[in-house]
């Protein structure tokens, strides 16, 4: 059988098993739901030994003599040390040494990027020059750089921060500020909920597509076949278990 | 001891962390290079840490196996598909394909873990439908106001809502570039004073947790 077809039918199988999870929680589901676990980590490993131990370790010791890449080699066998417990206070070297070092790299990055850079693009000018004649105010709301929507922007970002300051009070004309930062926040929440089911959506797209590709003569019409295993699966396993006895 | 145990791990985070906080401010060539140095270290250190938590899986499932408690059957499936994954992408070289031509452990990417995982994240679109018709009931202003810009957006991402709602495309860009991006704007203002105040709480050994509990 051609590698194609045999997969064909694989990846037709892992799917309608995963998808009977909508139907309840069985062994069918179980048994893809662990493989794939299984797989996923198989794969990380071989993804993780082919770039860390061959391309970032062995090469450049043996090709280009770089023993300086035995120090991270030895911090990270210090990691390994959380095994031995008598020794497991050395693995705290290696700890020291990622969080000392992502800490120091995160503070002035993080200043940079994420509070400078942000605050400079919510504080922009709220009228522009447009030639000799003046000043002008784009009330375009399509374009995220208009006038109009830097004053929303800016509405919204003061808000939202306002409404998560709790040193003062949220009264009086705090109030007003800190609900303006609720409304922004629940059409945020909003946005970011429509955002993710139309990307589930457009997973689950792919998925029938390629049940449907997958139900063509060429391949064994595999998405059929399976389907009625998988119903008929089921269907069995529904009538082996047995109904729950009722509480007395 | 208790200063090879305790103090030392304090000084190594303290010299790191000020190390690295200065480099970002020597633009020379030689400061640039001990970043991608680090860098380059810090990922061969994000291996063992892999080794680290693969181990303890392969030991807790093997205990599953060993004492044969309920679904030690899975456990077996699990290693199954790991260590199989492992041989395949050992005998491919770690490679999907050579010359164009897809490799086992290709095959096993392309027709394992692709539908597996596509498939896993696509069944969340049912239970998000199925949750969201539970609790979007707008009971009050801010739940109108979350489900309204749900809807638009929703809308707005498909030629059908556009078709329906000729608005819904640009107000579904507007919500999504300006209103929403204004929100992860603060929220992200927010979330870096967090972290830099945490860091600097690490460096300066207020911040202990990461040396775990154990003997002093």
């Amino acid at each position: 059988m051609d590698a194609t077809i045999f997969g064909a039918w694989v990846a037709t199988g892992l799917t309608l098993l995963i998808f009977s999870f909508l139907y309840k929680d069985t062994p069918l589901f179980k048994f893809a739901e662990h493989l794939y676990v299984g797989v996923s980590i198989g794969y990380t490993i071989v993804k993780t030994y082919d770039t860390v131990i061959l391309h970032l370790i062995i090469k450049p010791i043996v090709e280009n003599g770089e023993f300086a890449l035995l120090i991270p080699v030895a911090i990270g066998m210090l990691m390994l040390t959380r095994y031995v417990p008598k020794a497991a206070w050395m693995s705290r070297y290696a700890f020291a040494f990622i969080v000392g070092m992502g800490s120091g790299l995160a503070i002035p990055r993080t200043i940079s990027s994420f509070i400078l850079k942000q605050v400079e693009d919510t504080v922009r000018p709220l009228l522009s020059m447009a030639g000799p004649d003046g000043l002008t105010f784009s009330m375009n709301l399509l374009n995220p750089a208009s006038n109009l929507n830097a004053i929303i922007i800016l509405l919204g970002v003061s808000s939202v921060l306002f409404y998560f300051f709790f040193s003062i009070e949220h009264s009086g004309a705090g109030k007003a500020v800190a609900r303006t930062g609720i409304m922004f926040l629940m059409i945020s929440f909003g946005a970011g909920f429509g955002y993710t089911v139309m990307a589930r959506m457009s997973l689950l797209i792919g998925r029938l597509t390629d049940l449907i590709e997958f139900s063509d003569a060429s391949y064994g019409r595999p998405t059929i076949w399976l389907a009625l295993l998988t119903i008929g699966a089921l269907v069995f396993i529904s009538r082996r278990t047995k109904p729950a006895s009722p509480e007395v | 001891m208790i200063f090879l145990r305790r103090q030392l791990p304090l000084l190594i985070t303290l010299i790191t962390g000020l190390l690295f906080a200065a480099q970002y401010y020597v633009p020379h060539p030689a400061s640039e290079q001990m970043l991608t140095s680090a860098t380059k270290w810090m990922q061969i250190v994000g291996g063992f840490a892999l080794i680290l938590g693969v181990t303890s899986l392969f030991h807790q499932h093997a205990v599953k196996i060993k004492r044969q408690e309920a679904g030690w059957g899975y456990s077996f499936v699990l290693y199954v598909g790991m260590l199989g994954t492992i041989a395949v992408g050992l005998w491919a070289n770690g490679k999907e394909s050579v010359e164009g031509a897809m490799t086992a452990f290709g095959w096993v990417y392309n027709f394992m873990m692709v539908p597996l995982q596509g498939t896993m994240f696509a069944i969340l679109a049912f239970f998000i439908a199925s949750a969201a018709y539970r609790s979007f009931r707008a009971r009050s202003r801010e739940a109108a106001v979350l489900l309204v810009a749900a809807v638009i957006v929703m809308m707005g991402r498909v030629p059908l809502g556009e078709y329906l709602i000729p608005l819904s495309g640009d107000v579904s860009s507007w919500i999504l570039n300006v209103l929403n991006s204004s929100v992860r704007r603060a929220i992200l203002i927010g979330i870096s004073l967090g972290a830099i105040a945490l860091s600097f709480k690490i460096i300066f050994g207020v911040e202990r947790s990461y040396l775990g509990g154990g003997k002093e």
